[in-house]
Parts: structure tokens; sequence; C-alpha cells
């Protein structure tokens, strides 16, 4: 799950994790004694329809306003490390 | 030691009067905000930015032109709503240094009303917490108690009204963040109706109960301040499409004939301080002998009310903090070899122990296999919720419960135990799973800490639920008392 979220833990840190979530999950276990049966789920409160906006052009975010808090930048584009995985990380 | 700012309507009739300037107060609140540094109620001042613009809002004033109640007034903003040019962190190491390209509709309709904010109050990083204590810039501190917190997510907010720092701050509210603080801080805090205030630009923890609103110290003044920032915006796509009346109009100080309701789920005296418990019970007692009906009515989910919270909250977040890799802004972890330890370490650094805990727990109940025990479970348990409010309010104009079960607890008492800490918020989560207006008033003290009264009303309906604050507030004056002076 750890991975999944993308984070890494210390054996320390995935132990204590390991602990509290136990005690989280055994406390939400208490929904399964709910009778749910032909109940609709609720995603949003308000009934959701999606707005639709005037078909008028209007001035996008200023590439360079967009970069501006970038750790790393070349020109108009973010520089990442490799996406390409090395052979030792398999 | 500067002297505590008045309420914003002291304030407001002083500006109106003469009597003071919109730079004497910017100065007065900032001076206030050093003097009240030990609270680490701020995270960052503008302290330059707020005093240009209390000139502007004085020349404004000297030509007859007042943009609103608002106008000049000092005020505070969670670090968690972004203004253009402008470092906005959530409390969180991976949003260092993140300067928005842009500004949140709340803070354009506060700077187009006219008000100054004088700085971004600290919090629970990214909004998850109950105490403020998980902010990588410390703990903020109760000024009713020093070694107490002020409550979270908007602890910083809170302790800055109670401090009299700031007469109104703006918070926001996922499972309580508003209600809560209000409550352990002696103020007034509302969550409006999900819907009725933008979040654009709001940094999102749990988009379906996100919700902005204020703290002020009376039901009036958080009126004032409502006004100013709710309403439609095309820009955030779950706005409401309603005009917001304007609640200031409905503060008649009439209870007679009100229904409230008061459920029975809520009174359970086993889970509440007797204190507590004994301050609320005064509180209804006074609006009855104002002329409301008390009734009980009853809301029999509740019980599950936490659990079902904690479900979509984490779910929710999990999926919207996937946003912060290192990429576009914030923090990035250095000596990465490739993209995917790039994202590891940069997350790992990044955030702090309860949201991590929070994300790996929301990734967990979305995983496949899992989703439909708990994530789907937990949806429809949010259906029969509602569901429970719908019928309570067949036969009630309002819901009057505890904000908290509680006082203020001590910094450091709960860190180690995540889920009494989410217990706790037994009567905040109903209202953002509902997505129902609620407010927080002081109603009275236990053992010398306030005690909050929180009143719950149908969406939309924030006047009538400010008008009952309103009318409690003329019949107790306990949202009057100042917290001790220091030294």
């Amino acid at each position: 799950m750890v991975a999944l979220a993308r984070l890494a833990l210390d054996e320390d840190e995935l132990l204590r994790m390991a602990r509290e979530l136990d005690a989280v999950l055994g406390y939400v276990a208490s929904l399964s004694r709910v009778d749910t049966r032909d109940v609709p789920p609720t995603a949003h409160v308000v009934p959701l329809a999606t707005p639709l906006r005037d078909d008028v052009p209007s001035a996008p975010l200023d590439p360079d306003l967009a970069l501006a808090s970038a750790p790393e930048r070349e020109g108009s584009s973010f520089v990442v490390p490799k996406v390409i995985e090395a052979e030792e990380e398999g | 030691m500067a002297a505590p700012l008045g309420t914003l309507r002291e304030c407001r009739e002083a500006l109106a009067a003469g009597a003071t300037s919109s730079s004497a107060l910017v100065e007065q609140s900032l001076a206030r905000a050093e003097a009240c540094a030990h609270l680490r109620a701020f995270v960052r001042l503008r302290a330059d930015a707020a005093r240009a613009e209390a000139r502007e809002s004085d020349r404004r004033r000297a030509r007859g032109e007042v943009r609103s109640p608002l106008d000049g007034i000092p005020i505070a903003v969670k670090d968690i709503l972004v203004r253009a040019g402008e470092e906005t962190t959530c409390a969180s190491k991976i949003l260092e240094g993140f300067v928005s390209p842009y500004t949140s509709t709340v803070m354009e309709r506060l700077e187009a009303a006219g008000a100054i904010s004088i700085g971004a109050t600290n919090m629970d990083e990214f909004a998850m917490g109950s105490s403020t204590e998980h902010s990588v810039y410390g703990p903020s501190r109760n000024p009713w108690d020093l070694a107490r917190t002020p409550g979270g997510s908007s602890g910083g907010s809170a302790a800055a009204v109670a401090a009299g720092i700031v007469p109104a701050a703006i918070g926001t509210d996922t499972g309580g963040s508003i209600r809560q603080p209000a409550s352990f801080c002696g103020v007034v805090g509302l969550k409006p109706t999900y819907g009725r205030v933008s979040r654009y630009g709001l940094v999102a923890f749990a988009s379906s109960l996100d919700q902005i609103g204020c703290f002020a110290r009376s039901a009036e003044d958080v009126a004032v301040v409502q006004d100013v920032i709710a309403g439609h915006d095309p820009r955030d796509s779950t706005s409401i499409p309603e005009p917001a009346p304007r609640c200031s109009n409905a503060l008649d100080g009439d209870v007679a004939g009100l229904v409230i309701g008061l459920p029975r789920e809520y009174y359970e005296p086993a889970g509440i301080e007797p204190g507590v418990l004994a301050a609320v019970r005064e509180a209804t007692a006074a609006l009855e002998r104002a002329g409301a009906k008390l009734r009980e009515v009853s809301l029999p989910h509740s019980e599950h009310a936490v659990a079902t919270y904690y479900l979509i909250a984490t779910a929710e977040a999990s999926s919207n903090l996937a946003r912060y890799d290192g990429v576009r802004y914030g923090h990035r972890a250095q000596g990465a070899h490739s993209l995917s330890e790039m994202y590891r370490k940069t997350r790992s650094e990044g955030f702090g122990p309860e949201v991590k805990r929070r994300i790996v727990l929301g990734t967990y109940v979305l995983s496949a296999g899992y989703y439909d025990a708990y994530y789907r479970k937990a949806q429809q348990v949010r259906t029969l919720i509602r569901r429970d409010f719908e019928a309570a309010f067949r036969g009630c104009d309002l819901i009057a419960t505890p904000t908290m079960p509680e006082t203020a607890f001590r910094i450091g008492e709960r860190t180690e135990d995540p889920l009494r800490m989410y217990l706790s918020d037994v009567y905040t989560v109903s209202a953002n799973l509902a997505g129902l207006p609620g407010v927080s008033l002081p109603c009275g003290f236990a053992s010398g800490l306030p005690v909050g009264l929180q009143l719950l009303a149908s969406p939309l309906d924030e006047a009538r639920l400010l008008r009952a604050a309103d009318a409690y507030q003329r019949l107790a004056a306990h949202h009057l008392a100042r917290p001790p002076e220091r030294g």
C-alpha cells in the first residue's frame, strides 16, 4: 500500500503505521453492520451537472508563470529524472 | 503590549466615525500579532502589503468611497488559500516555496471588499488534524491555556481571533476544522453549506467535504464576512448556482416559535464531559425561554458518522494529494536516479506523519478488492446519514448539539493515538457528510475553558442559522469573554 501511494517508510515507521491503521480499520469495520441493501451511494451532496462555459476564448496561464515554482525547468519544460528505470532498480 | 482589537463591529464603527484609520488598525493588528507570537497563530505576515492596502483604504474613505463593511478591516487567512505572487504552503514541507500564479475566489472577494489580510494562519498540514500540531511550523497554542491546543485544523485562525489579533479570520472545514477550533477558543465559527462559498483556489483535501468559512467573535460579525465570500462562482463547478441571501439582514433577534431539534444520540451523557453538557443544556434552555421550542429528534446513524467520514475523507485525500510529486512546484528530493524514486523520496520527505497515514489509508480503501467493502460502503452510509437529517428537519428548523464532547485538550496528549483524535469529531463530521451549514458559538466555560454550542440547519439556510446564533448572543454574552493577558 505504501508503495502504491508512492511513499517510502523505514522499518520503524512501517511498524507504527501498521499498528495505527489496524486500530483505524478495526474501528471502521463497524460499518459492515449497517444494512445498505438498495441504498445508493452519495459521492456528492449537490446534484452535479457538468457546467459548460461560454465558447469564448480567454487568455491561458502564462507558461513562464506556470513554470515559476518548478524545482527544475528547461525553457518551457519541467525537467525530471529518467523515466526508464535503471536495471539495478529492477 | 499592544491591546487586542475590538470586534469587527467595533472596528467598523470606529472607522465610520473617523475615530481610527485602517492604517492604525493594521498597525495595531501587526503589533498584537508580534506580542502574541508565542501562540504561533501565523506562519507568515504580509506586513508591508497590509500597510500599503491600509493606506489605499484610508484614501478611499477620505474620498467617501467605502467598498463594504469590511473595507479597511485587518483579517487573517488560513495558509491554504492561494493569492497570486504570494507563498501558500498548507503548513507542509512539500509546498515550501510554492508561489501561486493565480488568486482564489475568496481572496479576490475579500480584496474587492477592501478587507486587508495581515497574514497566513497556522494549520494542521493540508488541514488534516484536530489540533494544529501537525504543522511543519510547529503547534499553535490556545490563548485560554497555552499548554492546550486551539483545536484544528484551522487553529491559527481561531487563536488569532480569540487573542484579538484580528476581528475575523478565514478557515476551512472538512470534518469540523472551523467549528472545533471555534469551540476550543471561545469564538464563533461558521461552516457554510457545501457549495455556498467557492473553493476555487483552495488547496484540496477532501473535495466533496471541504468548505470555506469564517471566524469572528459574534454571529453578527460572521454574517458580515459570510455575505462577502458567499455566492456562485463559475470557476468552481460544485458552487451552487443560487444567489446567496444577505445573512446580515436576517438578524432580528427573534427566535419565537423556532423549533430546535435535540438529537437524542448527541446527548448521551457517557460520551460528553459533564461541564460541556451542562453549558449546552443551559444554552438551549435560554433559547427556549426566549420563545424557541425544543423538540427531541433522532439521527439513528450518528454512531457511524466518524467511520464514514474517515473512509471518504482519506480516499479523497489520497487522490487529491497524488499531485504532489516534485515535478511542477514545491519540494523535490535530491539525488533520485529515476522518476519513480524521485516521487517516493519527495513525498516521503515532504509529507508529515499524519498526512502519510491518511494517504495510505485512503489508498487502501480505494484499492481493488477493498473498494466495495470500505469506500462504496461508506458512500452508502453517507446517504443514510443525509436521510437522517432530512427526516429530522421535517420536524424542526434547526438542530442544537455540543460542538465537541470536551474542551481543549493538551498539546501532545493525542499525537500518539490518532484514532482517539478522530473520535472526538463525532458531532461535527455529519454536517460535512450531509453538506449542511453549521455554526459553533461560545456558550460558557467548563473548568475555565470555552465550550461550544453547535447549531445546524438545512442546506442553504445560513440566514436562519445566524439569526438564531445572533439571538442567542443577545441573551448571553459568553462570546465577549476574553482570554487572560499574558504576563
